[in-house]
C-alpha cells in the first residue's frame, strides 16, 4: 500500500511541515500495551509509525532498545504477534503510514513470501530491515517491492555520493537518514551538518528525506524538522516507556499516557519547524 | 590459489557476492557496507602483492615461529590400537594458538588501510590475546570485546590482554558469552568507522571476512599437507579438527578439499547432549539464518530468535559457525559431528599422560572423535588433528571439574 505513504506526505507538503515519525517496539513491554502505545500515537500527533521488530541481536542498537527487544521477547513476543498488533491498530486507523523495522532474521525464518502477504493483510506500507544493504535486495526487497510494500533504507553519513546512487535504486517511500555514525540513542549531531547531508541526499532522490538518531525533544525535532521532510524520534520513546514500568518490567498507569505527553511535545516541535522549498 | 581453475573444485568459493552456494554474503547496517567494500578492496589487491605476501610469511617465521611441527603421536596411537594419529601442532604457535596466523594478516591489511584503531571480539581469549599480541607489535590502541561470563572463566587470557596493552571491555548483555561480544564489537564499529579496524577473529562474518580468514588460516593445512608428504609420502585418509566459529577447521580442511581420498571431520561441541539447549552443535541440531553479516547455519528458536548455546569451552560457545562449513556440510564434502563436554574432557585428561601435550578445551573436542574413530580404522591409515591451541587458559576451568584444587 504505498499510496497511503504517498498520500501521507503529500499532505504534509501541502501543510508545508515535517512529518512526525514515531518508532516503538512491538510488544514492549507486552502486546495489550504496547497496542494501546501504538493506538495513542496518531492522536498525539505521529505522522507515521515505525513498528519495531524484536530481535535477539540488535547489532546496531544502543542500550535502550536492546532493553525494549528484551523485554518484548521476555514477555513472549513474536513476528507473528508483531503483524497482529499492527492488524488490530489498522481496523481502527487506515490513514497512518506502518513501517515494520527490524532485523531480517525473524522474517527469514518466518519465509519471505509469507511475510509480506501477511503484512499486506495487516495494512503494513513499508519495511526498515537493518542488515540488508542493497547488495542483498534479492532477499526481501525485491519481492516487497514486487507486492507494492515500500522498501525504506538507510542512507548514513558513511554513504557517499558514489554510493548513494546505489542505496537509493530500490528505495521507495522516503528515506531515511541516519543523521550519525553510531547505534540507536546516541547524542544529537549538529543540525547544521544534518542540513546539508539531507540536501546532498535530496540532489539525487525525489523521495521525503526523514532523520532519526539522536532526536529526544521537541527542540530538537524543531532543529531538524527545519531541513527534513521527516523527523524519527526512537529512542526517546522507548526510554519513556522503560521510566513508566514496574520494577519487574510491568506497564503501569503512566506507561500510556507517558508516550502521549512525549509525542504531543514533539508534534508541537515538527509543526513549529518550517519545510525547506523541498523543490 | 594459483591453481588452475576446476569446475569440479570445492574451492571456487566464495562468489563475488561472497556466497558459499546460500551462505556467506553481507548482511550489515549500511554504515559498515563502505567498509567491507573497501576492506574487500585492500584484500583484493594485498593477495597478489608480493610484498605483503613476503611481510606476511618474514613475520610467519620469526614472529609466529612457522612451520608449526607435524607430530607423530606415538603413545596415542599405540594406545588406541588403530590408525596412525599426527597432530598439526598449532598450539606451538606464539600466543598458544592458531589464532595469531589470521591476526598477523590482518593487521598488515588494516596498517595498509591506515587505520589507527584495532577492536576484536574473543570468546576463550586466544584471538583477544592474538589482537593485543599484534596491535602491540604494531604500535595500534586495540580494544577487545569480551562476554562478561568468558572474563571470568578464561581469567589468565584477560591478564595476558592487559599486560600487552589492551583494554579489554566485559559484554554483560545476552549471557555473556562469545555472540555478545561480536554485537558489542560491531556497534563499536559501526561508531568509530573512520580510524577503526575491526579484526574478526573467526572464518564468519560478512564477507569478505570468512574468506580472507579462511587464506591466512590455510597456511596450516597447506603446511600440513607438505610435512605429510615428507613424513608418510602420502597424504593422510582422515583430517579431523574442532569447529566453533571454525578458522582453525577451515585451515587446515581448505587445502585438503579436492582431494578425493582424504575423509574430512568437522567436530561441533555437543556441550551436555543435542537435546537440550546446552550445546553449540549450529550444524547438527541447527537451521540456516542470518546472523553476524551472513546467512549459516545457527541455533535459534521458530521464531528466529538466536539461542545462547553452551560449551565447556568458550572458543566453541557460539551458535553459529562459518558459512563455508555450512555450505560444506549441505554439499556433503565436509561431516560435522558433536562431542560432548565430558568427552571432551576425558580426552584433554588422556592426552595429557599419553603425550605430555596439554591441548586447550577447544582441539579436546578433536581429540575424543580420534579416540572413537583410530581403534575402528586401520594401522596403515593416517589421521591427521589440528591441535589448535595449548590449555594453559583451560587448567582453572579444568581443575574445577575435576575437583582439584590448584
Amino acid at each position: 500500500m504505498t499510496a497511503r505513504m504517498d498520500k501521507r506526505f503529500a499532505d504534509l507538503a501541502a501543510e508545508g511541515r515535517p512529518a512526525l515519525v514515531t518508532y516503538f517496539m512491538g510488544g514492549d513491554p507486552d502486546f495489550e500495551t504496547s497496542l494501546a502505545i501504538m493506538k495513542a500515537l496518531p492522536s498525539a500527533g505521529a505522522d507515521i509509525i515505525e513498528l519495531g521488530m524484536p530481535f535477539s541481536d540488535p547489532m546496531a542498537d544502543g542500550p535502550a532498545i536492546q532493553l525494549a527487544g528484551q523485554r518484548a521477547l521476555k514477555g513472549g513476543q513474536t513476528l507473528a504477534k508483531t503483524l497482529e498488533i499492527a492488524r488490530h491498530f489498522r481496523e481502527g486507523d487506515q490513514d497512518t503510514p506502518i513501517v515494520m523495522m527490524g532485523y531480517y532474521n525473524p522474517i527469514y525464518i518466518y519465509g519471505v513470501e509469507r511475510f509480506l502477504d501477511d503484512a499486506l493483510a495487516c495494512g503494513i506500507d513499508g519495511l526498515i530491515v537493518v542488515d540488508l544493504p542493497p547488495e542483498m535486495d534479492d532477499e526481501l526487497c525485491i519481492p516487497a517491492l514486487k507486492k507494492d510494500i515500500n522498501f525504506i533504507r538507510l542512507a548514513t553519513p558513511t554513504t557517499d555520493d558514489k554510493r548513494l546512487p546505489k542505496v537509493l535504486e530500490n528505495t521507495s517511500g522516503f528515506v531515511y537518514y541516519v543523521s550519525m555514525n553510531g547505534i540507536t540513542g546516541s547524542a544529537l549531531p549538529d543540525p547544521t551538518v544534518v542540513g546539508g547531508a539531507v540536501q546532498r541526499i535530496k540532489g539525487h532522490t525525489k523521495l521525503p528525506v526523514c532523520v532519526g538518531f539522536g532526536v529526544k525533544t521537541a527542540d530538537h525535532a524543531r532543529a531538524i524538522g527545519a531541513s527534513a521532510d521527516g523527523v524519527v524520534v526512537g529512542t526517546a520513546i522507548v526510554n519513556q516507556i522503560a521510566s513508566s514500568l514496574t520494577g519487574d518490567g510491568k506497564s503501569t498507569g503512566a506507561t500510556v499516557p507517558g508516550v502521549e505527553t512525549l509525542v504531543r511535545g514533539l508534534a508541537a516541535g515538527v509543526r513549529s519547524a518550517k519545510l525547506v522549498a523541498a523543490e | 590459489m594459483n591453481e588452475t581453475p576446476n569446475l569440479n573444485s570445492f574451492k571456487t568459493g566464495p562468489d563475488e557476492d561472497g556466497r558459499f552456494g546460500i551462505f556467506g554474503g553481507r548482511f550489515v547496517a549500511e554504515t559498515l557496507m563502505p567498509l567491507i567494500l573497501d576492506l574487500q578492496a585492500e584484500w583484493d589487491k594485498a593477495k597478489t602483492d608480493p610484498e605483503f605476501q613476503a611481510e606476511l610469511k618474514y613475520l610467519g617465521a620469526h614472529y609466529i615461529g612457522r612451520p608449526s611441527p607435524l607430530y607423530f603421536a606415538e603413545r596415542l596411537t599405540e594406545h588406541l590400537g588403530g590408525a596412525k594419529i599426527y597432530f598439526k601442532r598449532e598450539e606451538l604457535n606464539h600466543t598458544g594458538s592458531h589464532k595469531i596466523n589470521n591476526c598477523i594478516g590482518q593487521i598488515l591489511l588494516a596498517k595498509r588501510m591506515g587505520k589507527t584503531r584495532i577492536i576484536a571480539e574473543t570468546g576463550a581469549g586466544q584471538h583477544g590475546v592474538a589482537s593485543a599480541t599484534v596491535a602491540a607489535r604494531f604500535g595500534l590502541p586495540c580494544v577487545v570485546y569480551m562476554g562478561a561470563t568468558d572474563v571470568e572463566r578464561q581469567a589468565p587470557n584477560v591478564f595476558r590482554m592487559k599486560l600487552l596493552g589492551a583494554e579489554v571491555k566485559p559484554v554483560t548483555a545476552g549471557s555473556g558469552t562469545l555472540k555478545d561480544a561480536m554485537n558489542e564489537a560491531l556497534r563499536d564499529w559501526v561508531t568509530n568507522v573512520d580510524d577503526t579496524y575491526y579484526l574478526i577473529g573467526t572464518a564468519a562474518g560478512p564477507h569478505p571476512y570468512p574468506e580472507m580468514v579462511r587464506d591466512f588460516q590455510s597456511v596450516i593445512g597447506i603446511e600440513a599437507k607438505q610435512q605429510m608428504l615428507e613424513a608418510e609420502g602420502r597424504l593422510p585418509d582422515l583430517v579431523i579438527a574442532a569447529v566453533g566459529g571454525g578458522s582453525n577447521a577451515i585451515g587446515i580442511f581448505h587445502p585438503f578439499l579436492d582431494d578425493e581420498s582424504v575423509k574430512i571431520v568437522g567436530v561441533e561441541a555437543g556441550g551436555k547432549g543435542l537435546e537440550g539447549d546446552e550445546h553449540c552443535a549450529s550444524i547438527t541440531a541447527g537451521s540456516p539464518g542470518v546472523l553476524h553479516g551472513n546467512r549459516t547455519y545457527l541455533l535459534q528458536d521458530g521464531d528466529g530468535q538466536i539461542k545462547e548455546g553452551h560449551s565447556i569451552s568458550a572458543g566453541l560457545d557460539y551458535p553459529g559457525i562459518g558459512p563455508e562449513h555450512s555450505w560444506l556440510a549441505d554439499i556433503g564434502r565436509v561431516d560435522y559431528v558433536p562431542i560432548m563436554d565430558h568427552e571432551a574432557l576425558e580426552a584433554f585428561q588422556l592426552l595429557t599422560r599419553l603425550e605430555g601435550i596439554i591441548p586447550a578445551l577447544e582441539p579436546s573436542h578433536a581429540i575424543a572423535e580420534v579416540i572413537k574413530r583410530a581403534p575402528k580404522m586401520g594401522k596403515d591409515e593416517i589421521i591427521l588433528m589440528n591441535l589448535s591451541g595449548r590449555g594453559d587458559k583451560d587448567i582453572f576451568t579444568v581443575g574445577k571439574l575435576l575437583g582439584m584444587g590448584l
